[in-house]
């Protein structure tokens, strides 16, 4: 095999990294033994990686390694798991969110908010048959005897039963019926009530003037 | 008669003391020892520096770019799997940085030299002075040093990566076509060419007149 300066020059690179075959290897040589050119070629590619292969030619910054350290122990020190699992750290927000997030839910859209006024609130337990008192001038019923009865010499309270008066539409009152609407108690209850405060009231509803 | 074991020519390479303390610290460090990072990437530190250097040419921002490489490294550390080597994933890194910051801040300072050439066109030698042995105490002197990373700067980069991980970083054909996501046959050829071309500039001779034509400028280069 012969090969000319062309073929070498193409290959020169791959000569010196042993790259070429057993065939154009021995070629090569034949041919480097009688081309100056050639020769030259190759002692010089060959000194250009014998030189730049030297680690003295770049060389790092002075301090860059403490430099270096100092900005990753800053990027690190914060969140030592930074970079690391970030799955995990995905995961964790996600359920935090969602169980945040169902909380809130549940406290601002499936409860009722806290009634503010007492006249809002559902009366239970009032017995239908129980005689109360209403005036034209007021949504309200009361029991016989609340001193919160609006009184007019002209039109004296309708008289009816508890049940009547929350089908028209009144509510009941919070001082004298507020037993119903609430445990707390400090107006007197009506009659029939089994509390032993009331009882004592009601000796109090039925002295004359009240 | 007994059969006779035979004997299989098997080579199998078996990884040495690095390596395995490599593996080590990877796995610890993947699992959480996060101070372990530093020990980790220290072997490689002045590759990465280097690399970037070799894109950028520019001290600052090569060190900028290299410090960048490596908390990246450390953000995707637990993608790194072990089919390639970490010494190229990490080069990896450092090229795509550096190249990343190169096309935003448009650093091109003068037309590298040999940037339009065909890959697969012949390059033809341009001096033909032999050039003989130098000593490596040449390199010393800083004024050579800084003389061969002008001459180095001058590539284009295409020619200047591959020459800087090959025979700079000692990076094997086939790291150097991973790191740069090119074939084995162009790696192959852009050292070619880079060699070449840092011959034709440095064949004259150390302390000869080819000094004086560096640093080189545009439309003087010598092919």
């Amino acid at each position: 095999m012969v090969v000319n300066c062309e073929h070498v020059w193409r290959e020169v690179s791959n000569y010196l990294e042993g790259e070429v075959d057993p065939v154009l290897r021995v070629a090569m040589e034949e041919h480097f033994k009688g081309c100056k050119h050639c020769t030259a070629v190759l002692n010089g590619t060959r000194n250009v990686v014998q030189l730049y292969g030297d680690e003295r030619l770049l060389e790092v910054p002075v301090g860059f390694s403490q430099r270096l350290q100092h900005r990753l122990a800053q990027q690190t020190a914060p969140s030592r798991w930074r970079g690391i699992r970030p799955i995990w750290m995905m995961a964790i927000a996600a359920t935090t969110l969602v169980i945040g997030g169902l909380a809130l839910g549940s406290a601002t859209v499936f409860r009722q908010p806290e009634l503010r006024s007492q006249l809002a609130q559902s009366p239970h337990g009032i017995p239908p048959d129980l005689i109360v008192y209403v005036s034209d001038d007021s949504r309200v019923f009361h029991a016989p005897g609340c001193k919160y009865l609006h009184k007019k010499d002209d039109e004296p309270p309708k008289q009816m039963s508890a049940s009547a008066a929350m089908r028209q539409g009144y509510v009941p009152c919070v001082r004298c019926l507020r037993q119903y609407l609430t445990a707390d108690t400090e107006c007197p209850r009506p009659p029939g009530s089994v509390s032993r405060w009331a009882m004592k009231r009601e000796d109090k509803l039925n002295q004359p003037g009240f | 008669m007994g059969s006779v074991p035979q004997k299989l020519n098997i080579q199998v390479k078996t990884p040495d003391a690095s390596e395995i303390r490599e593996r080590d610290l990877l796995r610890r460090v993947q699992g959480g020892e996060t101070q372990l990072f530093y020990e980790l990437i220290k072997p490689y530190e002045r590759r990465i520096y280097t690399t970037a250097f070799a894109i950028l040419r520019n001290e600052a921002e090569a060190e900028d770019a290299a410090q960048e490489a490596v908390l990246k490294a450390f953000t995707h550390i637990g993608q790194f799997r072990a089919e390639a080597r970490f010494s190229t994933w990490l080069t990896q890194i450092a090229v795509n940085e550096a190249l990343m910051r190169r096309r935003k801040a448009h650093t091109e300072i003068m037309e590298p030299i040999g940037e339009r050439e065909e890959e697969d066109g012949t390059y033809t030698p341009r001096d033909f002075a032999d050039w003989r042995e130098i000593p490596s105490e040449v390199l010393e002197k800083k004024e050579i040093r800084q003389k061969l990373a002008s001459a180095l700067a001058t590539l284009a980069e295409k020619y200047r990566q591959v020459f800087v991980l090959r025979d700079i970083q000692h990076l094997s054909i086939e790291d150097t076509a991973e790191a740069l996501g090119i074939s084995r046959a162009a790696v192959k050829t852009r050292l070619l060419r880079a060699r070449l071309m840092l011959r034709d500039l440095l064949a004259p001779g150390l302390g000869g007149a080819w000094f004086n034509r560096l640093p080189f400028e545009k439309g003087t280069k010598p092919w």
